[in-house]
C-alpha cells in the first residue's frame, strides 16, 4: 500500500471497496479512482491507442490522457475524475470507448440559469473574484471541477452559489456558458446565461519530450504534489524530477516528508537532462542522463511549464500571444464581458528555460511522445515537416496531434514549440490550433437530457386519438402529428387494409380524422384584399357560406402551400392549410402583413387545435349526413359543392362543409376540439348501418392521387409553378398576387420545364418507388439523362393495377409515351398520362 | 444567441425563425420591372462578412417581425428603429 499515514483530504475512517478490471481493491472517501489505484500501486491503467504501450496516472486532472476507463456504460472517463463510489466498477480502455448497446438508464437532467457574474474555476483567484462580485448584492455563480474548492468555500455570501464537480465546457455568443455537472445518478448540463463571465481556469503543466517519457511512473510534477498533499498517497518510492522551471521547488521536500527517496533532480537550466528511461512490465524503473549516467527510480516527476487554461477564453475568438518570459501563450487584448484572471491569465512567478525537445542517444525520435493519449510522436511529427507541413493545422490533421478526447491538453504547446523548433519558426508566428467545444468529453446522454423517447419531440394528438388507438390503428408521424395511417382488421396488411378502405369511400360510406389539417382564422376590414394578394386566384367574388380551394406562391412564383379558405361571414375568413405547412404559412402571412402591407387591416389567429374535423367520404354519405342533422336540406341543390352550413346533431355543434379530397361526394363536418370525440362517434354511430368505414392517410393519399389531386411537399419542392402542375386555371390574370412577376420570367415561361403527369407502369403489379428517376432510354448502360422523376405511387383498388404521379420534361408533350425508370438492376417501363385516373367528368362528387 | 424582440426584450435564438436580409422592399410596380430587375429581387441577397442587415420573425413568442443588424463574424446585434425600417 502507498497511502501514507496522515494528511490530505480523503477520510480515513470511510473505506470505499471497488473493483478494476476484476480485481477488488479499497480506497477512501475523497478518493478519485486514479488516488486509489496509486494507493494500490497499480501502475498500469490501461495501455496506449496505437502501440499498446502501458500508461499510467500522468496527471491528477481534467487534461489526463492516459488513464482512460470504462465506468458502467460511460466510457471514456478520466480516472482523475471519477470519485470513488462504493462497488464502483472499472475497467481499462485501450485508447477507444466502447459503446454498450443497454440503453441508458442514468438520469440526466437539464438547468437554466441566470447570473450577473460566473465565475468559473474555484481557486484563489475565481474565489476572490466571486466575494468581490457578490459585495455589490450581484447573483454570482462560482463553478469548479472539482468536488470540494481549493480554498475553504465557507464564509462566501449567500448570493454565491458554488456549483462543484460542473466543468464549464462552452462559452457561446453573449455569455451563454454551457457546464458539465457529474452527479452521483447521472449528470445535469447546466446552461448559464451571465452578464460577466469570469475566467479563473488556471494553468495546465506541461511535460517534457524526451524518450520512453510514456512510461507508468512518469507523471506531472504538479500532479505529484496533488497526490502527495491532497490525497496522502505515495505514487512512488525513489523518485527523479526533471524540471525546467523553479515551480518544481517546494516537490523535493515534499517527497521527502512523504518517505519518498529523492535520487536526482535534473535541471536543464543547468545543463542537466534525462535522455532515455529504463522500464518493464510495472512501468519505470530507471533513467538515463546525458552523460550515460543511470539512475534507479520508480517516480519521475517532470514540468516543462504551464500553459494558461484559456479554452473558454479562446472558443468565444479572444485573440492569445506568445509570452517569451513564461514561455507560454496567454490572452492578448480583450473580450466584452469576459474577463481572464490569474494563472489562466499568464499571471505567473516562475522563472524558466523553454525546452521543446529533449534528443535522445541514438537519433530514434519514435518513442518521443508528444501527444499520449494519441500515441503520437517526435518521429510523426518530424514526417508531417519533412511532407512540406508548416501550420499547425496542417501538422495536426496530418498526425492526429490534439484530436483525442483530452484535446491535447497536456500536448497542444508543446506541438506549437515543436513545429517551431523543426520548421525554425518563432513559437508565437506559429501560433496554436483552434480551441473548440466542448473543453472536456460531454455525454450524448447529457446533452439529450430527458429529451429522449417520448419526450424527444412534442407529440401533438386529435381529441379523436383515444378512438383510433382503441380500434387498433397503424400511426405515421406527419410533423408533430400522430395520424391514423391506416385501421387493419384482424390479421390484414397494410396493402388488404388500404385497399378496403378506398373501397368503401368509392363505393359506399368512410370516415377520416382531418382535424390535423392547419387553420388559420382571418378577420378584418381588408381581410379579402390580403387574401386576393396572398392566394393565386381571386376570393372577391366568394360569397359567405362557401368556400373556395387556393394555392399560394411564393415571390419566385413557386407553389408554397393550398388549401380550402372559408368566408365564414363579413370580415371573417378561415383559410385551412397543409398540415406540416401551417406554422410556416401562419409566418409568411404575418410577414406581409407586417412588413409590406401595415395599412392593411387584418388580424391572424392560429386555430389549428380549436377545431375536430371529420370528413364523411362517399356514394352514402348524404344518408350519413342526413340521419345526424335532419334539419338540413341535404340534396345537391339545397347544399352544393363548396357551401356550409351550421348544425347540430345531439347537443354538439357542428359546422358542415361540402368538400372533396377523394373526388367522391363528401362532407367535412368541424366541431370545436372539446366535441370532436363524441361528433366521430355520433358519425360512426349513424353509419353503421351502411357499414361506415374508418381510413387513415395511406388510403387518403391514393384516393386523392387517383383524382390527380396534389400534395404541396409531395409533387412540389419549392421548384414547382402553378403551370407545370397544369392548374393555370387557378391562376388569376385580373389581379395582382405574389409570385404573379415570376410567373412571366424566361426560365418559368420554358417549354421544356416538368409536368405533373400520370404514370401508368407497363406492367400493373409493378409498383414504381416514389422518387425514381424517369429516362428516355431503355438501355441504361451508359450514362441516360434523367428526364423527371416520380413524386407518388400507390395500388390502386378502383383501377386494379398500380399508378403513379410524377413531375416529367415536356410531361403534357409525352402522354401516350413510354418513359423509363431505372430501379435496382433492371428497368421498368411506364406510361405517360394525364394526371387524372378515374372520375374525369368530376361528376361523382355531386353524385 | 439572445436576439433582443423589440416587444418582448431579449430572447433565446430558438423562439425566433430567421427572414433573411431585411430592407428589400417589394417592387412597388411589379409588372413594369424587366426581367433582369425582377430577378434581383427575388434571388439576390446581401452574403456580407460584417454588419447585415436581417428579418426575424418571434414565432414562438409575440409573432411580430422586426429588423436587426447583426455582424455575421460576432454575432454581435444592433437593433434598428423600427418604425422607419420595418422592412
Ligand atoms: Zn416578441
Amino acid at each position: 500500500m502507498s497511502r501514507l499515514p496522515e494528511g490530505g483530504r480523503i477520510d480515513r475512517s470511510r473505506p470505499i471497496r471497488f473493483t478494476f478490471n476484476g480485481h477488488t481493491y479499497q480506497g477512501c472517501a475523497g478518493d478519485t479512482l486514479a488516488s486509489a489505484l496509486l494507493a494500490n500501486d497499480v501502475r498500469i491503467v490501461a495501455r496506449s491507442v496505437t502501440y499498446g504501450r502501458p500508461r499510467g496516472v500522468f496527471s491528477a486532472g481534467s487534461e489526463e490522457p492516459n488513464a482512460l476507463v470504462q465506468v458502467g456504460s460511460e466510457t471514456m472517463l478520466r480516472a482523475t475524475q471519477v470519485e470513488l463510489d462504493d462497488g464502483l466498477e472499472a475497467a481499462s480502455l485501450n485508447g477507444k470507448g466502447r459503446l454498450t448497446s443497454e440503453p441508458e438508464t442514468a438520469r440526466f437532467d437539464k438547468i437554466y440559469a441566470h447570473c450577473e457574474v460566473l465565475v468559473v474555476g474555484g481557486g484563489p483567484a475565481g474565489r476572490s473574484a466571486a466575494q468581490s462580485a457578490a459585495q455589490t448584492g450581484d447573483r454570482v455563480i462560482l463553478m469548479d471541477e472539482q468536488p470540494l474548492l481549493n480554498s475553504d468555500s465557507d464564509g462566501l455570501p449567500s448570493n454565491v452559489r458554488v456549483l462543484l464537480r460542473t466543468t464549464a465546457f462552452g462559452l457561446y455568443d453573449q455569455n451563454l456558458v454551457l457546464a458539465a455537472e457529474r452527479r452521483a445518478d447521472g449528470g445535469r448540463l447546466w446552461q448559464i446565461r451571465a452578464r460577466q463571465v469570469v475566467l479563473a481556469t488556471g494553468a495546465h503543466e506541461r511535460p517534457l519530450v524526451f524518450a520512453n517519457n510514456d512510461r507508468p511512473g512518469i507523471l506531472l510534477a504538479g500532479a505529484v504534489r496533488t497526490y502527495l498533499n491532497r490525497y496522502g498517497v505515495a505514487p512512488g518510492t525513489r523518485g527523479v524530477v526533471f524540471t525546467n522551471n523553479d515551480t518544481t521547488a517546494p516537490l523535493a521536500s515534499d517527497l521527502r516528508s512523504a518517505g519518498i527517496a529523492v535520487a536526482a533532480i535534473i535541471d536543464i537550466r543547468r545543463e542537466q537532462a534525462i535522455v532515455d528511461t529504463d522500464g518493464d512490465d510495472d512501468g519505470l524503473r530507471a533513467v538515463t542522463l546525458a552523460g550515460g549516467d543511470r539512475i534507479e527510480c520508480d517516480l519521475l516527476c517532470v514540468s516543462g511549464g504551464f500553459n494558461p487554461t484559456d479554452h473558454l477564453y479562446s472558443q468565444a475568438q479572444g485573440k492569445l500571444r506568445y509570452d517569451e518570459r513564461f514561455a507560454c501563450f496567454r490572452p492578448d487584448g480583450k473580450l466584452p464581458n469576459v474577463t481572464v484572471l490569474g494563472a489562466a491569465n499568464g499571471e505567473f512567478d516562475f522563472a524558466i528555460q523553454p525546452c521543446w525537445l529533449v534528443p535522445g542517444t541514438n537519433g530514434d525520435w519514435s518513442a518521443h511522445f508528444v501527444d499520449l493519449e494519441r500515441d503520437v510522436t517526435v518521429a510523426d511529427m518530424q514526417r508531417a515537416v519533412n511532407a512540406g507541413m508548416r501550420s499547425i493545422e496542417h501538422v495536426k490533421r496530418f498526425t492526429t496531434i490534439g484530436t483525442g478526447s483530452d484535446q491535447g491538453k497536456t500536448s497542444g504547446i508543446n506541438e506549437v514549440g515543436l513545429v517551431g523548433a523543426l520548421t525554425g519558426q518563432p513559437i508565437g508566428g506559429v501560433g496554436t490550433t483552434t480551441y473548440r467545444p466542448p473543453y472536456v468529453p460531454v455525454s450524448f446522454a447529457l446533452m439529450a437530457g430527458r429529451n429522449r423517447g417520448d419526450l424527444f419531440d412534442p407529440i401533438r394528438l386529435t381529441s379523436i386519438q383515444p378512438w383510433h388507438v382503441a380500434h387498433g390503428a397503424v400511426f405515421e408521424n406527419v410533423g408533430q402529428w400522430k395520424r391514423p395511417w391506416y385501421f387493419p382488421r384482424h390479421d390484414e396488411d397494410m396493402e388488404g387494409a388500404v385497399q378496403r378502405e378506398c373501397r368503401a369511400a368509392r363505393e359506399n360510406v368512410a370516415i377520416m380524422d382531418v382535424s390535423t389539417l392547419g387553420k388559420i382564422d382571418i378577420q378584418g376590414p381588408d381581410a379579402v384584399e390580403f387574401l386576393n394578394r396572398i392566394y393565386t386566384n381571386a376570393f372577391d367574388t366568394l360569397k359567405v357560406g362557401f368556400g373556395r380551394y387556393g394555392l399560394m406562391c411564393k415571390a419566385d412564383g413557386m407553389v408554397f402551400d393550398d388549401g380550402v379558405v372559408m368566408h365564414l361571414g363579413p370580415d371573417h375568413w378561415l383559410a385551412t392549410t397543409t398540415t406540416g405547412g401551417a406554422a410556416a404559412v401562419l409566418d409568411w402571412m404575418e410577414e406581409w402583413l407586417q412588413t409590406e402591407w401595415p395599412e392593411l387591416t387584418v388580424r391572424l389567429t392560429s386555430v389549428t387545435d380549436h377545431w375536430s374535423a371529420v370528413a364523411v367520404v362517399g356514394p352514402q354519405s348524404r344518408d350519413v349526413v342526413h340521419t345526424l342533422f335532419p334539419a338540413i336540406a341535404v340534396d345537391t341543390q339545397s347544399f352544393p359543392f363548396m357551401a356550409i352550413r351550421e348544425g347540430e346533431t345531439g347537443g354538439i355543434p357542428v359546422r358542415l362543409h361540402r368538400i372533396t379530397f377523394s373526388g367522391e361526394l363528401a362532407y367535412e363536418l368541424w366541431t370545436p376540439s372539446w366535441y370532436g370525440l363524441a361528433l366521430w362517434e355520433a358519425v360512426m354511430a349513424a353509419g353503421q348501418p351502411l357499414g361506415i368505414t374508418p381510413y387513415g392517410t395511406e388510403a387518403m393519399h391514393v384516393l386523392r392521387a387517383e383524382k390527380g389531386y396534389i400534395i404541396c411537399g409531395q409533387e412540389t419542392d419549392g421548384t414547382v409553378t402553378p403551370q407545370d402542375l397544369g392548374m393555370g386555371w387557378i391562376v388569376s390574370k385580373k389581379k395582382p398576387f405574389i409570385g404573379q412577376r415570376s410567373h412571366r420570367r424566361g426560365d418559368t415561361r420554358r417549354a421544356d420545364r416538368k409536368h405533373l403527369v400520370g404514370l401508368l407502369p407497363v406492367d400493373g403489379e409493378q409498383l414504381l418507388p416514389e422518387g425514381a428517376q424517369l429516362v428516355l432510354d431503355e438501355n441504361t448502360s451508359a450514362a441516360v439523362t434523367m428526364i423527371g422523376h416520380v413524386t407518388s405511387s400507390y395500388r390502386s383498388a378502383t383501377l386494379g393495377r398500380t399508378f403513379a404521379l410524377g413531375m416529367l420534361q415536356r410531361g403534357r408533350e409525352r402522354f401516350g409515351t413510354t418513359v423509363y425508370v431505372p430501379l435496382n438492376g433492371h428497368v421498368v417501363a411506364a406510361t405517360v398520362t394525364e394526371p387524372i385516373f378515374y372520375d374525369r367528368e368530376n361528376v361523382r362528387r355531386d353524385s | 444567441m439572445l436576439i433582443p424582440c423589440p416587444w418582448c426584450g431579449d430572447r433565446e435564438d430558438i423562439e425566433f425563425k430567421y427572414g433573411g436580409a431585411a430592407q428589400i422592399a417589394y417592387p412597388a410596380n411589379p409588372d413594369s420591372a424587366d426581367d433582369a430587375a425582377w430577378a434581383r429581387y427575388v434571388f439576390f441577397r446581401p452574403n456580407p462578412k460584417g454588419k447585415m442587415a436581417e428579418r426575424w420573425v418571434h414565432s414562438a413568442g409575440c409573432r411580430r417581425w422586426f429588423n436587426l443588424v447583426r455582424d455575421t463574424v460576432t454575432h454581435e446585434i444592433t437593433p434598428t428603429p423600427a418604425a422607419e425600417e420595418r422592412r
